[in-house]
């Protein structure tokens, strides 16, 4: 039996009100009013596609150090990179055993992650062992345009494998069909789409539902048996029609997540997925579909161990940990998409020194510390000698694994001189349970709750950006507990 | 058994050009400036200096490396001149370097220069830098005075002071920093503030406020050294020698190991027992006259005073707001306004300290004399509370 072993998402905590979005706009576009109801997740300025897929497969499978999976998939149509793998960066992120196992980043379509998912299913099928296939969305968005107020930023990780299976794949079928409903260009920030009505008539109730009929005759299921239908798209009203069309019960019709999410692109099937696998009782039909030059259509069905198997916080999780924001010009200032005065204190060269960078990347990529296997202190950074002034011992340190460790602040400021995109810019000395320590940036902190002893969890984040090079460098801060 | 520096070494004389935005200087102005009042001071020609040290504590900032910036600003006549960086304490390394050059009697007179030009950033606060490039990699986005503030969390969290107090004693600093610099008119902040001003001025780095902050300046120091002998030989009487010269550099353990709590800094402390042993100094409190320590922010002046057991742990905010450490005080501290109203050109501030000191020692400091100082401490520290550079010397009449 091939199918999904574990389920995991991540939802950045910031959701943007998308009332400020149309008040903002409705002037000149009456018809995003309409639109502004309910919130949609925003990236903080230093999460990306990277930390979102690494914080999405830390959620479906624990931040335990050296797992090894047979691979790991990466599909997004934002990554940071034109060309440098990023499923290679979130592996190093979550300290995976990097010898034998296949990466690869999977772009250019919103069916991306259900294409990486039937390939992942391959993998596992022809007995490799278990596949992670994570997709995370950040997709820039023009000022006042419809997909502003539709899209919204996540991440969701789907492992499958033969051991331990929750949901069995039974059937898959894709088309492929060169339909352009929208694009984005090489080099350009924005999509460009045609009309919602064709997409919805053409795309949804043509290619997707024909995909559809072509899966549960493949599978000769039918279709009044589905009990989770899963049609990513931000045009609210399609699932629905599309299912009443196919002869699908309204009730196993997912929703989008429109007014809490927004559409998540490539992450949106995975995540609607997540989220079904949540609320899934054993023997019940799972059909998801990712529509996008064509359409993949793949159907589960949950076993007995679905009841068992929970992720670490889930989509259920994330959506009531956000934190609610009301400022638009933030939104517009973390996607860069202002010409925004940073001061000169923004001004310094960022250059990333790539030999040094590669040299330590024990330290930036995973977070690994040194453990002296003479006196048992930890220690960050690793060292030649031990920081123990009672041992001091030379060479005697083994990795330690510092990312799935909680800490707690022992000292901190708020640091309104120095450059952050977000201000203040939180930092101090955490102490780590079980020893270990190291003076660190914090995120997403809440001024009202954080002071000395706070706990806090350590994340993979954006640390800088250099825009003159169009490099982003990858560090760990330190997340207070939501 | 090493004897340490006491008393081998005098200052023949000092200088201190005014600090402040000085956007009409070049770096060779200042360095003149404090050259000229130096060399008056000492009452030697220029070619009887033998050896000279720069400090400039930010690489290459304004005048480049090397240690052409210095021989060349005052055509120094082909004598070795070395260029040093030691964090903050880099003018307080050139009185070293010149001090033991002197003592181990390779030569009779040095020159120790300091100087900073930080005001041509175009921003407020010290200039944006590289703290190399493995360290970018992993240090957090900081700030000087978001470092320092650390210093108030960690009292904060040893003592159970609370925030109000602390910040108070903060504001006590600071104004009376500038109560001392409104009578220096060297100083580049000279006017009184008020501890409501202290108190109510923008936050700069949670606690750390506006006017907790020392200036950014610029400003150059000198001093020139000799042997006692070479000093009577050349008329000089009362003289005011080194006592005791000492640097301790963290390795890694205050950060990286659990035996510190951020409420103190662990090499001030290391260093000033090893400068007390080296002056003969025992009861500090008593025995030191005046202080001027490193008040770049007012907290760190703050646990300074118990760094260097002039107060008890945990009874520096009483001593502060008690006025222990004011003009009038049991120890006066920043007499000369501090960093607090001079700025902190780097390399100039361990000698700005050391010039002040020589100048009250000998009863010239005009309005600010304290009454009969036998012994100056001067401290300096660079870096981050919990990985730094810390000088200490002490100054004092020769042969008490």
């Amino acid at each position: 039996m091939v199918g999904i072993t574990a389920y995991g998402a991540y939802l950045p905590r910031l959701r943007l009100q998308k009332k400020v979005i149309a008040d903002a706009n409705s002037w000149f576009d009456s018809g995003l009013v309409g639109l502004g109801k309910g919130e949609k997740t925003m990236c903080n300025w230093d999460e990306d596609a990277i930390t979102m897929a690494t914080e999405a497969y830390a959620d479906c499978m624990g931040r335990e150090s050296g797992q090894s999976p047979a691979a790991l998939f990466l599909a997004s149509t934002s990554l940071p990179f034109a060309d440098r793998q990023h499923s290679v960066i979130v592996a190093e992120a979550l300290n995976l055993e990097t010898a034998d196992l296949r990466t690869m980043d999977v772009t250019s379509s919103q069916r991306a992650a259900t294409s990486a998912l039937l390939s992942a299913l391959d993998i596992a099928a022809a007995g490799n062992g278990a596949a992670v296939v994570v997709s995370a969305e950040h997709r820039l968005t023009r000022c006042a345009s419809r997909e502003e107020m539709l899209f919204g930023d996540g991440a969701a990780a789907i492992s499958v494998g033969t051991d331990g299976v929750i949901a069995e794949l039974v059937c898959s079928f894709t088309q492929a069909t060169d339909m352009v409903d929208h694009y984005r260009a090489e080099g350009q920030d924005f999509d460009y789409g045609w009309e919602e009505r064709w997409v919805r008539d053409v795309g949804y109730m043509g290619i997707l539902r024909h995909a559809v009929e072509g899966l549960l005759s493949k599978a000769e299921v039918d279709a009044g048996e589905i009990k989770h239908f899963i049609l990513p798209t931000d045009q609210g009203r399609v699932p629905a029609m599309v299912a009443k069309r196919l002869g699908i019960a309204d009730a196993a019709v997912a929703d989008n997540l429109l007014q809490s999410v927004g559409n998540t692109g490539t992450a949106q099937p995975l995540l609607l997925l997540a989220q079904r696998l949540e609320q899934a009782e054993p023997g019940d039909l799972i059909l998801v579909t990712g529509f996008g030059q064509g359409c993949d259509t793949l159907l589960f069905r949950a076993t007995d161990g679905i009841k068992g198997k929970k992720p670490l916080t889930g989509v259920s999780g994330h959506l009531a940990r956000g934190v609610a924001e009301e400022n638009y010009n933030k939104y517009q200032s973390f996607n860069n998409l202002l010409d925004k005065e940073l001061g000169k204190r923004a001004d310094t060269d960022k250059t990333a020194f790539l030999s040094a960078m590669y040299r330590n990347r024990d330290l930036v990529n995973s977070f690994i510390g040194g453990k002296c296997t003479a006196c048992d202190t930890v220690q960050m950074p690793k060292h030649n000698y031990c920081v123990n002034p009672d041992c001091g011992a030379f060479k005697t340190q083994e990795d330690h694994p510092m990312s799935g460790v909680k800490g707690k602040v022992a000292t901190w400021t708020a640091d309104r001189l120095t450059f952050d995109f977000n201000p203040p810019a939180y930092f101090g000395l955490v102490k780590f349970d079980g020893g270990g320590r190291i003076m660190m940036d914090m995120t997403e902190v809440d001024p009202d709750t954080f002071d000395i002893g706070t706990e806090v969890s350590v994340h993979f984040r954006i640390k800088q950006i250099d825009s003159q090079r169009g490099f982003r460098k990858y560090f760990w801060k330190a997340v207070p507990a939501a | 058994m090493a004897r340490g520096i006491k008393d081998k070494v005098v200052i023949l004389g000092a200088g201190c050009s005014k600090f402040g935005e000085r956007w009409e200087c070049e770096p060779a102005d200042l360095m003149a400036e404090a050259f000229e009042e130096c060399i008056a001071d000492a009452g030697i020609e220029k070619n009887q200096i033998e050896a000279a040290w720069q400090a400039t504590g930010i690489d290459s900032f304004s005048v480049g490396p090397g240690a052409m910036p210095l021989s060349m600003a005052l055509r120094l006549p082909y004598i070795p001149v070395t260029r040093l960086e030691n964090y903050c304490a880099s003018g307080t390394e050139a009185f070293r370097a010149a001090t033991y050059a002197v003592a181990s009697g390779a030569c009779d007179i040095a020159l120790a220069m300091g100087f900073e030009k930080l005001k041509d950033t175009g921003y407020g606060g010290l200039p944006q830098r590289s703290r190399g490039v493995s360290n970018d990699m992993y240090y957090p986005n900081l700030s000087a005075p978001g470092m320092f503030a650390q210093l108030a969390a960690g009292y904060r969290a040893k003592y159970g002071t609370n925030k109000e107090d602390l910040k108070k004693a903060m504001a006590h600093i600071s104004v009376k920093s500038h109560a001392n610099g409104l009578k220096n008119p060297k100083a580049h902040l000279q006017r009184a503030i008020t501890e409501e001003q202290a108190l109510n001025a923008p936050m700069i780095a949670e606690p750390i406020g506006l006017y907790d902050c020392c200036g950014v300046s610029d400003g150059a120091a000198c001093a020139i050294v000799t042997t006692p002998e070479m000093a009577k030989s050349l008329g000089k009487k009362d003289l005011i020698s080194v006592k005791a010269l000492q640097l301790c550099a963290s390795n890694g353990e205050e950060g990286g190991f659990d035996n510190w709590d951020g409420s103190y800094v662990a090499t001030t402390r290391i260093a000033a027992k090893r400068a007390y042993e080296e002056a003969g100094v025992t009861k500090p409190r008593k025995e030191i006259s005046m202080t001027e320590v490193h008040d770049c922010f007012s907290v760190t002046e703050m646990v300074t005073m118990e760094d260097l057991y002039l107060s008890e742990d945990g009874g520096s905010v009483k001593d502060v707001l008690d006025g222990v450490y004011d003009a009038d005080g049991e120890v006066p501290c920043q007499i000369d306004g501090g960093l607090k109203c001079f700025g902190h050109p780097i390399g100039a501030s361990g000698l700005r300290m050391l010039y002040e000191m020589y100048l009250q020692l000998g009863g010239r400091a005009s309005d600010r004399q304290l009454s009969d100082p036998k012994l100056g401490l001067t401290h300096n520290l660079g870096g981050f509370p919990h990985q730094n550079v810390v000088s200490v010397a002490i100054i004092g009449q020769h042969g008490i």
